[in-house]
């Protein structure tokens, strides 16, 4: 497995994984590429992270760096790609039972009221209906959305609206969360109050979770690392272990520590932003010229 | 009250749309008895509404109008049934939508009433006649509307469910019917309107029951009141299968 390069502030990959536990995750080597008419595009080069239970690992990177085909390829909704997903040992060929995932674009379905979509896992699995539907208002009382639960989502905010995604994807129990910027819709305030929502139910149900983003101060806020990716093809260029102390909310924004991570991620960042920038600029000049 | 609490009220909008189309008969009463509007081409409101005991009591109207109910329930059922369930297979089988669909678009727009005769010969002059045309005509807009919204379900939705593992049948159950359901109905009703246009045009070419042949028998007897009334006739049956939609909507899918 290809190991990436560290920054001052945090511990070494290695050396921090010979004092882990077992990984419950592991991506091991994943390549993935994509006919286009300009040729064979590499979204994802040879990238390797790895979670253990209970972590909180984000992965950032700039828009275009393959965030959502690593996504996809975890969750397995892509499949085609060279190297393996295993999670608990297992590998993973298509969704896996271990893996819930929340989705960056709106996913509540209009037609169900909030529990009803909670409840949506649960009743797939086949379990009783009085059943369901109490285990369903425990998950929807967890994301703070209680006498929310016959409404229907077009009744409710987008904070709100996440939030249900989340419950209904919390009630399928997954050792592994999986989500794909699942705040980009929403404003700063919102998200902020959500990354504390995240954070209270990560650590309250210790939940082992992977967070796709291309915000920096959500990336500190929420994880116990971060896995900063390269624009086209994305490849890990750094990892970077967030010392920051547990339980967090979101006033840690405000600390000193805080902005050193931040300022420190961002300058690994804004080289690949600069050149995910310059490369949409040529596309554009290209196709005007055509 | 304030304005925006009466609009989002039951009663107001269908106080107003009452008062509209009350407005509008007063409007055209006036406008006849002043002679703006030929008296002998359109009949005062007040003459239709004198009209309407008389289509009733001499014109055996509950039997026609049960007639032309049942015609348009059983072509309305099956539009529905087979349209759908094209409108599925076309979805589905990809090669079969792109050589078919823009013929399914074509007949849409045909003039298919025209085919009359050649219904009454594979028929016979009877009801199936006119629910065979009902159905021909009203079928192209369920299966077009059915693929388009099979197809217009949102990426996120079906990739939801495949992250909970759903079989292909549940998928489909679950996620993308439900989905596509407004849309199906916009198909359902545009059919519904196309299957009583066809059916009364057919009942009034053929004479053979129901309210079209009543409309062509008032009109050939010059009572343009009693014909007028006739149509409202035919716009209860339409109003019935609108409410029966809506309701049936309603039901499988309880907000939109």
């Amino acid at each position: 497995m290809a190991t990436a390069p560290t920054i001052a502030m945090s511990v070494s990959d290695d050396a921090s994984r010979k004092t882990r536990p077992e990984p419950i995750l592991v991506v091991d080597d994943i390549v993935m590429q994509f006919e286009t008419p300009d040729g064979v595009l590499t979204a994802v080069d040879h990238m390797s992270i790895d979670v253990t239970p209970g972590e909180f690992l984000a992965v950032i990177g700039p828009s275009g760096c393959g965030k959502s085909t690593l996504f996809n390829v975890i969750g397995g909704l892509l499949d085609g790609y060279g190297g393996t997903v295993t999670v608990g040992g297992e590998r993973v060929s298509g969704p896996h039972r271990s893996i819930g995932m929340i989705f960056q674009e709106e996913s509540t379905f209009p037609w169900r009221t909030v529990v009803d979509n909670v409840a949506f896992p649960l009743e797939i699995a086949g379990i009783a209906k009085a059943e369901r539907l109490e285990r369903a208002r425990h998950f929807v009382s967890l994301v703070g959305l209680d006498g929310f639960e016959r409404r229907y989502p077009a009744e409710l905010s987008g904070g709100m609206r996440q939030r249900v995604s989340m419950a209904r994807t919390l009630a399928s129990e997954p050792k592994i969360l999986l989500m794909d910027e699942p705040f980009a819709a929403l404003d700063e305030q919102t998200r902020l109050l959500l990354g504390d929502k995240v954070l209270q139910i990560q650590q309250q149900l210790e939940q082992t979770t992977l967070l796709i983003t291309h915000n920096i101060t959500e990336a500190v806020q929420l994880a116990d690392r971060i896995v900063v990716m390269t624009y086209r093809p994305g490849k890990v260029k750094r990892i970077v272990k967030i010392d920051l102390p547990r339980p967090r909310s979101s006033e840690i924004v405000s600390s000193e520590a805080f902005g050193r991570y931040v300022a420190q991620i961002w300058s690994d960042l804004r080289e690949e932003a600069s050149r995910g920038m310059h490369d949409d600029e040529t596309l554009r000049k290209g196709g005007e010229r055509s | 009250m304030t304005a925006a609490a009466m609009a989002r009220g039951r009663f107001v909008p269908f106080a107003l749309g009452l008062g509209t189309l009350a407005a509008f008969f007063v409007a055209v009463e006036v406008l006849i008895r002043l002679n703006a509007i030929n008296r002998y081409i359109v009949p005062m409101p007040s003459q239709i509404a004198l009209a309407f005991e008389r289509v009733i009591l001499e014109e055996d109207i509950v039997a026609r109008f049960w007639l032309t109910f049942k015609e348009a329930m059983i072509a309305g059922l099956m539009i529905a049934l087979v349209g759908i369930s094209i409108g599925v297979l076309f979805y589905r089988f990809s090669l079969l939508r792109r050589a078919c669909e823009t013929w399914v678009a074509a007949m849409a727009s045909a003039p298919t009433v025209l085919m009359y005769p050649l219904f009454l010969v594979i028929f016979g002059r009877s009801m199936w006649t006119i629910i065979m045309m009902g159905f021909v005509a009203g079928l192209p807009p369920v299966i077009l509307k059915t693929i388009e919204g099979f197809a217009g379900t949102r990426r996120v939705l079906l990739n939801v469910g495949r992250s909970f593992r759903l079989t292909p049948v549940q998928q489909f159950v679950k996620i993308l019917f439900p989905a596509a359901l407004p849309t199906i109905f916009v198909g359902v009703r545009l059919g519904l309107i196309f299957t009583l246009i066809n059916i009364v045009g057919v009942e009034f070419l053929i004479n053979f029951g129901g309210l079209g042949q009543l409309i062509n028998d008032l009109a050939e007897r010059y009572d343009l009141a009693g014909t007028y009334a006739a149509i409202c006739f035919v716009i209860l049956v339409s109003v019935c299968f609108f409410v029966f939609t809506e309701r049936v909507e309603k039901w499988l899918r309880p907000v939109d």
